[in-house]
């Protein structure tokens, strides 16, 4: 069925929104990348299988919805009972029955699946009213968890599309572009540069055609919001889309997802169907004269490749080698054409945007970052999981209110932003507000959106070097500073965690690490030595421990540390001596067991079983 | 080594005969035959008309491809930051010595490889462990033995 105009596009959505709300009562199953982890497919098919055995009056298997990931991953997996917001954790597959007999059949609560609030130890029913959700703002993540992962017809019945047509009929390309530029939008990639300004550079470039480009490359380690948004909404992203290039004029466009995400893949492509087969893409969209198609281009498991002109080489079934930034994209980017590119979060505020208005997005966050963020708020954090908030909130409210602090209430050590490009900022910084130049400033930058919560269980030299190990096996190699600048870092930094690095490597990394912001070709190895620069402004001290005691005080780094058995507290249970894998450790069962210091290769699996405490770190 | 390169024609097929396509085919070659074939890189040269350094380059150049035979199972251990601060590498040496081969290679009976992956996106869950396309998040040293034996055991998939 095509839809030809907007006034179709409305009855379309009151039919939607009917179907939609049928049922009095809903369950949201969350099918995120967490929930999924545990087993969150294995209780939805269980709960179709008691549903259809049940035959209840007014509730049918469509009552069930597979959303995209809810947010609260720590406590998955997720069944949400709308319209109540009831809102049960860790669900098994044994409890479904009853979820079904009691709440769906008596309205009753299932208290012992409910949420408990650690603070006061209440329960909570509603998921509204826990912490982690009520302090957020969703705009970009607005559907994800409300509607199913792929139904255009559930999108719709949200307000979904409506933006579209408001901008295909009601205004100009130019309009669009000016609506943009009010809201303040800055690119949710990273870099944080004016999306208005950005598109209508594109606009007014002569050269044809143009391309819109929605990078979809998610490299940095610790950041899944994008992942969510593709899987979870992905019409959200194409409607964005669509506009970009009704703003730009351009009639063809690309999302590029990285390799690891196969489910993106797929509902990309089930969700462009779907716009397809209503006309939301192709040509004459919504009866108009313009017409636009998008494809999805799947990455080739490159970090590289999130780099824009790395990003477009890659399009073009070329290796993805960045170039030099004084050509930009936006006029000469893919096939050297002009080109819009923007990252997924960017596109998912686009039809908020126009629906709402610039001015409404534009009075959210801070004068100059405006609107909400996503983070993945991850590490030694509480609650773990997707979050979307006003930007401007400070790390502190973030993870201490939303995050719910450390775990195992372990002491605060710092939180990493932004990446292999961003930085560690430690517990004097944790009242700064985020938004993009804040962040800059103080030496980290917003990146994607990975929030990594670290405790005094991380070393910041096994950090730094984990990144640099990181940067030197990604960097494509092209440009000198990064492939051979980084590798040097890297070997330094490898010095200093095994204990032979001097007082005079860190002058050296600091040098070289100059250079290597100055020179390198691309963003990513300009940002390359920020982990170890970041670092080293705010934990100098436990650099010079490494080097000068030659100790680790986190107990991390292996050559710096030795495991011991606490003859008080061993039990002699024997998890530890199955869990070696140098057979270190000897010893009978109930027994105090020994470790061989020269046969212990100091894999910490001892300390990970040991459910005494009796590993000692030393 | 024999290797089904009837399977190549319908690859060809569902694409745009251009050098455009190049990393689309490669990547469907990959998934068919868990490596590509030299033959098949070839084949891929001459089709899209792209010349055969440059298949070569695009096929070394990203982590998606492998020149080599891999195993029916790829166990793929989560090494992004969130899992690293969780105790990745622990993980992946346990899997390690389970499986009697280092991260990057293949069981001699071609049943596993091993790899790390740099991110699979399902921090919330770390340290996680991809088994083909299943998550396992929350593993630990003690779950990575029951992890391998239940995959020994599973279907291929």
């Amino acid at each position: 069925m095509r839809i030809e105009t907007p006034q179709q596009l409305t009855r379309l959505r009151k039919d939607c929104l009917a179907r939609f709300n049928r049922h009095p009562q809903k369950i949201h199953v969350c099918c995120g990348p967490g929930c999924l982890a545990n087993g969150a497919q294995k209780v939805s098919d269980e709960l179709k299988k008691v549903i259809k055995k049940k035959r209840l009056k007014g509730f049918s298997v469509d009552a069930l919805k597979e959303t995209g990931c809810h947010g609260f991953c720590e406590q998955g997996p997720l069944v949400v009972v709308e319209p109540a917001g009831t809102f049960y954790t860790r669900v098994k597959v044994k409890d479904v029955e009853e979820i079904i007999d009691k709440t769906i059949r008596r309205k009753e609560v299932l208290e012992r699946l409910l949420f408990t609030d650690p603070q006061t130890g209440e329960k909570i029913e509603n998921y509204r009213d826990i912490p982690f959700y009520a302090r957020q703002q969703r705009i970009a993540l607005r559907n994800i968890g409300q509607i199913s992962q792929c139904d255009i017809d559930e999108y719709i019945a949200v307000d979904g599309y409506q933006a579209l047509a408001k901008a295909l009929k009601k205004m100009s390309p130019q309009d669009v572009i000016d609506e943009v530029t009010t809201s303040g939008l800055r690119g949710r990639g990273g870099a944080g540069f004016p999306a208005g300004r950005k598109w209508s550079t594109c606009a007014r470039a002569d050269d044809s055609p143009h391309y819109v480009i929605c990078n979809g490359d998610e490299g940095d380690p610790g950041a899944f919001m994008d992942r969510a948004i593709m899987e979870g909404d992905p019409h959200s992203v194409i409607e964005g889309m669509i506009i970009a290039a009704y703003a730009v004029g351009a009639h063809e466009g690309y999302i590029y997802v990285r390799e690891e995400y196969p489910l993106a893949v797929v509902n990309l492509q089930k969700a462009i169907e779907q716009a397809h087969e209503y006309g939301l893409l192709g040509d004459g969209i919504l009866s108009s004269d313009f017409s636009f198609d998008v494809h999805v281009s799947r990455g080739g498991g490159a970090f590289v490749c999130g780099e824009s002109s790395a990003l477009m080489k890659s399009i073009a079934g070329e290796v993805g080698e960045p170039r030099a930034k004084y050509v930009r994209s936006v006029l000469k980017g893919l096939h050297d054409k002009p080109t819009v590119l923007n990252n997924v979060e960017s596109y998912a505020n686009v039809p908020v945007i126009i629906d709402k208005g610039g001015k409404w997005f534009s009075a959210i966050g801070t004068k100059k970052s405006t609107g909400a963020k996503a983070f993945s708020l991850v590490g030694k954090v509480r609650n773990t999981g997707l979050i979307e908030v006003p930007m401007g909130t400070t790390l502190r409210e973030i993870i201490y209110d939303i995050g719910g602090g450390i775990q195992n209430d372990r002491p605060f050590k710092a939180v990493q932003t932004g990446g292999p490009s961003g930085g560690c900022l430690p517990e004097s910084k944790l009242d700064l507000p985020v938004d993009f130049d804040t962040l800059t400033e103080a030496g980290s930058m917003m990146g994607s959106g990975g929030m990594i919560v670290l405790d005094d269980h991380t070393c910041v030299v096994d950090l730094a070097k984990y990144f640099l190990a990181f940067l030197v096996d990604e960097s494509c190699g092209k440009c000198v500073p990064c492939r051979e600048g980084l590798y040097q870092l890297y070997g330094l930094a490898v010095a200093i965690s095994e204990g032979r690095g001097t007082e005079a490597d860190l002058d050296k990394m600091e040098k070289l690490s100059d250079t290597i912001v100055i020179s390198s070709l691309c963003g990513l190895g300009k940002s390359g030595p920020n982990p170890f620069l970041s670092t080293i402004r705010y934990f100098r001290d436990e650099y010079l421990a490494h080097i000068r005691d030659k100790k680790c005080p986190a107990g991390v780094c292996r050559e710096l540390i030795r495991y011991e058995v606490d003859p008080q507290k061993c039990d002699g249970c024997m998890a530890c001596i199955t869990a070696c894998a140098q057979n270190a450790i000897t010893g009978k069962k109930k027994e105090v067991h020994t470790i061989d210091q020269d046969a212990c290769d100091k894999c910490g699996a001892c300390l990970a079983v040991c459910k005494r405490d009796a590993i000692l770190v030393l | 080594m024999n290797h089904d390169l009837d399977k190549l024609p319908e690859i060809y097929e569902r694409y745009p005969r251009t050098p455009q396509s190049l990393i689309a085919v490669l990547q469907d070659i990959q998934k068919e035959f868990h490596f590509l074939p030299t033959e098949a890189l070839k084949r891929t040269a001459e089709e899209l008309n792209v010349p055969l350094s440059k298949v070569f380059s695009v096929s070394t150049f990203y982590n998606a491809f492998s020149l080599h035979p891999r195993g029916e199972k790829i166990i793929r251990v989560c090494v992004g930051t969130t899992c690293h601060i969780r105790g990745a590498k622990q993980i992946q040496e346990q899997l390690e010595n389970h499986l009697k081969i280092k991260a990057g290679e293949t069981t001699e009976d071609k049943k596993f490889t091993l790899e790390v992956v740099a991110c699979v996106g399902a921090c919330a869950m770390a340290p996680v462990v991809a088994v083909d396309e299943t998550y396992h998040g929350g593993v630990t040293v003690a779950s990575c033995r029951k992890l391998v034996k239940k995959s020994k055991k599973g279907k291929k998939s």
